[in-house]
């Protein structure tokens, strides 16, 4: 039946689901949001590898859908992604989430599905248009102003890569989006790195990262399931398209694998902690980008595609404690099982995949980027990595259903969420166990680059064990001597002794004094700014003043004009 | 028979219903006639645009008198685009005026507006058509004065001190222009550009020559409002009724870049002007100038007029960036900025007249809460604002595209960057706007009323702009091709040179 459909671009029916949300109200909506990301995913299966529409604009060659195997998993996995995330929004009956979920994610769809750097570039400025209005649905003053914050460094983003695009074409001659790499010769060497650096942005990389540690937590409790699943995801299918290989990734990579940890130790806001934990997970990506061998590309892919199940469902059930509760920080909640058994259970279940339990997903992709560092002699890149593997499990795979279920008890009483709340966090649940039990039939069969792996021998499953398992202990042993919550971040330390004098001593104290003098530049900047405007701007009365506001009275036009003749006068007699 | 006439029509016609406007006296029937003129005119326009592309230059000798002795009237492709914006223009404004005087004018200057009206369409028609470069300076002088009455028929008092200080401004401006032009007669003796072009090439530098270019280029910068000779222009274009504002921000100072384009390039020559007298140089400089700072002024300007009206002068930055890179892309791109600027400030500023009418007021905070209340006129606002920012799909970007590669290709990557940033700013100054009308309730001068959406009379010639932002910033081949033809043609000389060296 579907087959006999036209063919439409892979963003399309994404997009009228969005259309038509604006103008549907109860079931006869939940139905066509439902349908649209099943119909969108049914339409990709029609679709052979190759260009479709490709127009001439401008004298360049665009070539708005590309059809290869790495966008076409990118598109599975989105529609997937909004499947699950228009589940659990389905009891809303807020128009504006709805419209800008749906066309969020079909501006994901788009930017993976872009043949050429222009496509590209407009749909990465949609992804930052309609997901800001997620953030700004909250309807908070606090919202408002991150979702501000947040529009603006996509915008900045957004620049870069227009400016990298423009030069990239000019000096190549082609529109074409394929590997760009660094390390060209002049203007085109500028061109590479803005577009590096416009990537960068939206991927988070380290000092580029606040903004989604300021804003993922501000938005609603569904919106940020859709947030979590697109943009930083897409960012890495454009590192892994332009960039892979770049060995300057690899270290961004790692750094951003492992500083995240400090911070999500000490803080308090769960679903913050599991913004920063998102960018623990984007490193171990970026690493696998940034190595570039076909296992290293297949397990950042790989990766990118259980993540946003498995982060996505510790989202869902974060945002379902925030929707029944109305508190998100740890020290507020806890003693939550015995009211909500059943979101309990699915957030072990996410924990037990983000912290790559074997036979959960995490673990078949984790395991793929890890292999790959030591195949290719990356041997302290691999250390870090365990080091932050290790990081992960506490603060993501122990502490946050440790202090929302357990710990002390609150005293709040309230119950599961609702049912379609319930189904969506199912869904994601069942998919990490499915794909973490069988990933040769699920997620390998998907993989863009050819390669056999088995994540199931005795080696990975042993090292894998005995890191989380010590690792629980180490947690168990600090909370018995109530040493935690740490104000000391010495807890991350069972995976090695090195980190353990190096990170707390050395690394953290350097990387909070980088951090506390990038703030210093960004305040004198800042200030300067505000004198600048309220040196031209009156604020209470709504009006600029000043130099600005001044009427020029006629003679110093005329003065103006004599100026201007007498020196192009004597410009000419000299 | 009548086709070889066609050229001299859009001055002709325009100028004589002027009068007729006056001598009907009943409001309703000069608008009328106004109307029909001027869509024939731009109608004819079109004809003109389309057959200066198959056949190149059109001259027609005014009164038979062949030129160099007779005024001749001589279209390529770049005044017949830029021609056909102009009337196109004219005719979308005069439609939406109809509504939008009744509340801004006195009745009983309804039919003087549209005989000044008429008379600048006749003043704008001849600067773009002639060939002649004293009679260009009586054009202009038409023009401007039909300018000066129509700044002037606002019915705020502050639009006469507005229109006073344009006027002496504008005369001062004309006046240097006429010098100029004399210098150049006393010289040469002569006054058809393409004679001129050819006797200036004789002399190789002369003072009383580059004495006139002087006096010339500061008159016509005046006239353009190239910063920092652009004073006149915020008051007058915030107190002028808003069809005005809209009419004369989309045409009348483009038509004044084109005249310097004409100077530069047809009479003078661009290998006098930018190489020996390395004017580019001034003329690059107080462009970006302008681009900054009077994107600046616009993010803190409360009046949305005065908004739109800094926004033009850093627009023209733009196409003066353009013509100053000297390079067949960089004019190119100028032209091109010219038609798409003309394009998204029309519309904007009509929209803005739609609110005044609706509102009555221009203020930031009369626009709170606009999005729900006058949600057509808005969503025009809107397309038109990015157009200005220059997001894809739009005329906007089309030329910011062209910009940016005409400064790339001379190697100028900090100017490609300026150009860019200048975006930035315009994104505040535009969502500032855009802000207050989708997110923030009604404020205390709207809160309570009744607000309708505009009279299909104003959103039918908003919308038809706004469409045309789109339409041109997708399917470029027509505005393409006659800007790039135009561009070709007026940079001949200079490639010519090029090549010989």
């Amino acid at each position: 039946m579907i087959s006999s459909l036209p063919l439409l671009p892979p963003f399309l029916p994404l997009l009228i689901g969005a259309l038509a949300a604006i103008f549907l109200r109860g079931h006869l909506r939940s139905a066509v949001m439902l349908l649209t990301p099943i119909w969108g995913a049914l339409q990709l299966a029609a679709l052979e590898p190759g260009l479709y529409w490709a127009f001439e604009f401008l004298g360049y060659q665009l070539e708005p859908v590309r059809v290869d195997k790495l966008s076409l998993m990118f598109g599975y996995l989105f529609h997937l992604a909004a499947f699950i995330a228009v589940v659990y929004a389905l009891h809303l009956k807020d128009t504006v989430q709805h419209v800008s979920g749906l066309s969020y994610a079909a501006s994901a769809v788009g930017a993976v599905f872009a043949g050429d750097l222009l496509t590209l570039f407009v749909c990465w400025e949609l992804l930052a248009l309609t997901s800001v209005f997620l953030i700004w649905a909250r309807r908070t003053d606090r919202a408002y102003s991150a979702g501000m914050r947040y529009i603006v460094i996509k915008v900045l983003s957004g620049v870069l890569l227009l400016a990298g695009a423009i030069i990239v074409i000019n000096e190549t001659g082609s529109a074409k989006f394929s590997d760009i790499g660094l390390g060209h010769e002049g203007l085109l060497n500028v061109g590479a790195w803005l577009i590096f650096v416009a990537f960068g942005i939206k991927c988070a990389f380290p000092f580029a990262h606040t903004w989604l540690t300021d804003s993922y937590p501000e938005a609603t409790p569904t919106g940020t399931i859709f947030l979590a699943s697109f943009t930083t995801k897409v960012a890495v299918y454009a590192l892994a398209r332009g960039f892979a290989g770049t060995e300057l990734l690899v270290w961004i990579g790692v750094t951003m694998a492992c500083f995240p940890i400090f911070y999500a130790v000490i803080e308090n806001d769960l679903r913050r902690v599991l913004a920063y934990s998102m960018i623990n997970q984007i490193g171990f990506m970026v690493v696998g980008v940034g190595i570039g061998t076909s296992l290293a590309l297949n397990g950042a892919v790989a990766h990118a595609f259980n993540d946003v199940i498995f982060k996505g469902l510790l989202m869902m059930t974060m945002g379902a404690v925030l929707h029944m509760t109305g508190k998100i920080n740890g020290s507020e909640l806890g003693g939550l099982y015995k009211t909500m058994p059943k979101t309990t259970i699915l957030c072990i279940v996410g924990a037990a995949s983000i912290s790559a339990f074997p036979l959960f997903s995490g673990f078949v992709s984790k395991s793929m980027i890890m292999s790959a560092a030591i195949e290719q002699g990356y041997d302290y890149v691999w250390l870090a990595l365990l080091f932050a593997a290790a990081g992960v499990f506490h603060h993501a795979g122990i502490k946050i259903p440790y202090f929302a279920f357990f710990a002390h008890d609150s005293g709040i009483r309230t119950t599961e969420p609702p049912k379609n709340m319930l189904i969506a966090m199912t869904i994601a649940a069942t998919l990490c166990v499915v794909i973490g039990t069988f990933p040769a039939q699920t997620v390998y069969a998907l993989l863009p680059w050819q390669v056999s792996y088995q994540p199931y021998d005795l080696t990975h499953i042993l090292t894998q064990l005995q890191l989380l398992f010590f690792s629980a202990l180490a947690f168990v042993w600090l909370n018995k001597q109530s040493m935690y919550p740490p104000e000391l971040p010495s807890t991350n330390l069972d995976s090695d002794w090195l980190y353990r004098k190096l990170a707390p001593g050395f690394l953290v104290p350097l990387y909070y004094s980088i951090i506390e003098s990038m703030a210093r530049v960004e305040s004198m900047a800042k200030s300067g700014i505000k004198r600048l405007i309220d040196s031209s701007y009156d604020e209470a009365k709504e009006q600029p003043k000043g130099y600005f506001a001044q009427l020029w009275p006629t003679e110093t036009m005329v003065f103006w004009v004599a100026l201007l003749l007498a020196g192009i006068l004597l410009l000419y007699y000299i | 028979m009548f086709a070889q006439h066609l050229p001299v029509l859009p001055i002709i016609l325009p100028l004589m219903a002027a009068p007729l406007c006056i001598l009907l006296g009943r409001s309703h029937l000069a608008w009328l006639l106004a109307t029909l003129v001027s869509a024939l005119s731009f109608v004819i326009s079109v004809d003109v645009l389309l057959t200066t592309l198959e056949q190149g230059v059109l001259s027609y000798a005014i009164g038979g008198w062949q030129p160099p002795w007779g005024i001749e009237i001589r279209i390529d492709t770049a005044s017949a685009m830029i021609l056909s914006a102009v009337t196109g223009i004219s005719t979308l404004v005069l439609v939406y005026a109809k509504e939008s005087i009744a509340k801004e004018v006195d009745p009983s200057q309804h039919t003087l507006f549209y005989t000044a009206h008429l008379l600048c369409l006749t003043g704008l028609s001849g600067i773009l058509s002639t060939g002649d470069a004293f009679n260009l300076f009586v054009f202009l002088e038409i023009s401007s004065l039909a300018t000066y009455t129509l700044v002037s028929l606002g019915s705020d008092k502050r639009c006469l001190t507005a229109a006073f200080r344009y006027l002496v401004m504008g005369t001062i401006g004309a006046t240097f222009i006429l010098i100029g032009v004399g210098m150049l007669y006393m010289k040469t003796g002569t006054l058809n550009m393409i004679d001129l072009a050819d006797r200036i090439a004789e002399f190789n530098g002369n003072r009383t020559l580059k004495t006139g270019l002087a006096f010339i280029l500061v008159g016509v910068s005046i006239k353009l409002a190239l910063f920092p000779l652009h004073m006149w222009l915020p008051p007058a274009y915030t107190h002028a009724p808003s069809a005005v504002s809209a009419f004369l921000a989309s045409t009348a100072t483009k038509v004044a870049v084109y005249v310097m384009v004409r100077f530069i390039f047809t009479i003078y020559g661009a290998e006098f002007v930018f190489h020996t007298m390395s004017m580019d140089i001034l003329l690059l400089a107080l462009a970006i100038v302008a681009i900054f700072k009077c994107s600046f002024m616009a993010t803190v300007q409360s009046n949305v007029k005065t908004v739109l009206a800094y926004s033009s002068v850093a627009q023209i930055g733009y196409m003066i960036l353009g013509i100053s890179l000297v390079s067949s892309v960089g004019l190119m791109a100028g032209l091109l900025h010219i038609f798409n600027h003309a394009l998204m400030k029309g519309a904007l500023f009509m929209a803005v007249g739609a609110v005044l009418l609706r509102t009555g007021s221009v203020d930031i905070k009369a626009f709170q809460g606009l999005g729900k209340q006058m949600p057509l006129t808005m969503a025009a606002f809107t397309i038109a604002g990015l157009s200005i920012i220059g997001v894809p799909l739009t005329a906007g970007f089309v030329s910011k595209w062209y910009l940016v590669t005409a400064a790339l290709e001379q190697q100028q990557w900090v100017i490609a960057m300026l150009v860019l940033l200048g975006s930035l700013l315009a994104i505040i100054y535009i969502g500032r706007i855009l802000e207050a009308a989708y997110f923030k309730e009604p404020s205390e001068l709207t809160a309570g009323k009744d607000i309708k959406e505009a009279p299909m009379l104003m959103l039918v010639p908003m919308w038809v702009l706004v469409i045309a932002n789109i339409y041109f910033g997708i399917d470029t081949s027509l505005t393409l091709s006659a800007a790039d033809t135009a561009a070709q043609l007026l940079t001949q000389s200079m490639t010519e040179i090029e090549a010989a060296q």
